[in-house]
């Protein structure tokens, strides 16, 4: 029971910490989840994230399921993901029970331009954290780049990039290209 | 009685049918609104403004406010469960099925494959931020280059960017910090 108590409280605190989608919880998860209690490795959190990207559901979701599962089965699972959503909740219903014209406040809105900012600097530390663990060799330099490229210039859905690149993987074990 | 039941059968199609990011229920959202009349069009332009100058996830805020409006606070709640069950069962069957062929060499080849991806994705996702919060790219079509660069901005993120590596605080400090400074600078 301390373990889920723990659970709810680590993902309402990531909850109330992310600004600007769920990419923008990557950065806290590697620094609560995979630094200071090791509840899962940096690898388990990208594919968390790879699969989120391509299962229903919002990826923000899906990963917090993911990781409360692999800490505490089923009720892990249920415990992290409604602690993630608890935050957004409350913040909303006062909002919109009390504070329609919210977005529009000059304060909020320059809080925002300082808290982008700060979500850039996060999301690099945290790409920078993943490209060491991921970009391991010539074939994951080269898929990096395309997706990267892809993911910029054109318009194709997420999911799809994501099932393209998982079976580019596949294909490669099976034809021994990359058997380590 | 039979809105609720309808909220809530609505809003777990959308978590349903919903891939990806939370901008990916927006669609859903306007579906919803002409079927069901429950909220209108400009209240859907204020739930994502308001989503998006919020923390938590996009989608998350979205489906609160949206349940709010239609049946006040339990609905907020309601439609928030809705939206996140059919992702708890999907992510659960997945996780059991990965437990068992996590050593597989199908499993390992597929994940070499989506590590580097999911990095370039988060990346991509990191530059369209860094676009939005320390360039000007309106100032491009005056020509002046300098201009298109939002120096205090970009000060700020090599300052934040450098403590973070150095320092083990938590987020929530350099976020509140951000937030100062822009109330008090204005980026």
């Amino acid at each position: 029971m301390k373990e889920l108590m723990e659970l709810i409280w680590v993902f309402a605190q990531i909850g109330a910490c992310t600004f600007g989608g769920g990419y923008a919880m990557l950065p806290l998860l590697q620094r609560e989840v995979v630094e200071k209690r090791n509840w899962v490795t940096e690898e388990e959190l990208m594919d968390y994230y790879a699969i989120g990207q391509c299962t229903p559901g919002i990826i923000a979701i899906n990963t917090a399921t993911f990781i409360g599962y692999k800490r505490k089965g089923l009720c892990g699972g249920i415990f992290a993901t409604i602690g993630f959503v608890i935050p957004s909740l409350i913040i909303i219903t006062l909002i919109a029970a009390f504070m329609k014209n919210f977005a529009s406040l000059k304060l909020v809105s320059s809080a925002l331009s300082g808290i982008r900012i700060c979500v850039c600097a996060l999301i690099l530390d945290a790409v920078i954290r993943l490209y060491k663990k991921a970009v391991v060799d010539k074939v994951s330099v080269g898929i990096f780049l395309v997706v990267l490229l892809l993911s910029l210039l054109t318009d194709i859905p997420s999911a799809m990039i994501v099932v393209a690149a998982g079976l580019f993987g596949y294909i490669l074990v099976w034809r021994g290209g990359m058997a380590k | 009685m039979m809105t609720a039941v309808r909220l809530y059968i609505e809003f777990f199609l959308t978590g349903l049918f919903a891939v990806g990011g939370g901008l990916a229920t927006l669609p859903f959202l306007y579906e919803m609104s002409a079927r069901t009349g429950w909220f209108s069009n400009q209240d859907i332009l204020n739930l994502i403004a308001v989503s998006e100058s919020t923390p938590g996830a996009i989608g998350i805020n979205m489906a609160t406010y949206a349940g709010f409006t239609t049946l006040g606070p339990a609905g907020g709640v309601l439609a928030t469960l809705a939206l996140i069950t059919p992702s708890i069962i999907i992510i659960i069957l997945i996780s059991k099925v990965l437990e068992k062929f996590r050593d597989s060499a199908v499993v390992k080849g597929i994940f070499r494959g989506l590590r580097p991806a999911s990095t370039a994705m988060i990346a991509a996702a990191g530059l369209g931020v860094a676009r939005l919060a320390l360039l000007r790219t309106d100032m491009l079509a005056g020509g002046n280059l300098l201009q298109v660069f939002n120096l205090p901005a970009i000060a700020l993120a090599v300052i934040l960017f450098v403590c973070m590596r150095k320092f083990k605080i938590h987020v929530i400090a350099y976020i509140g910090i951000a937030a100062l400074a822009g109330i008090l600078i204005g980026f």
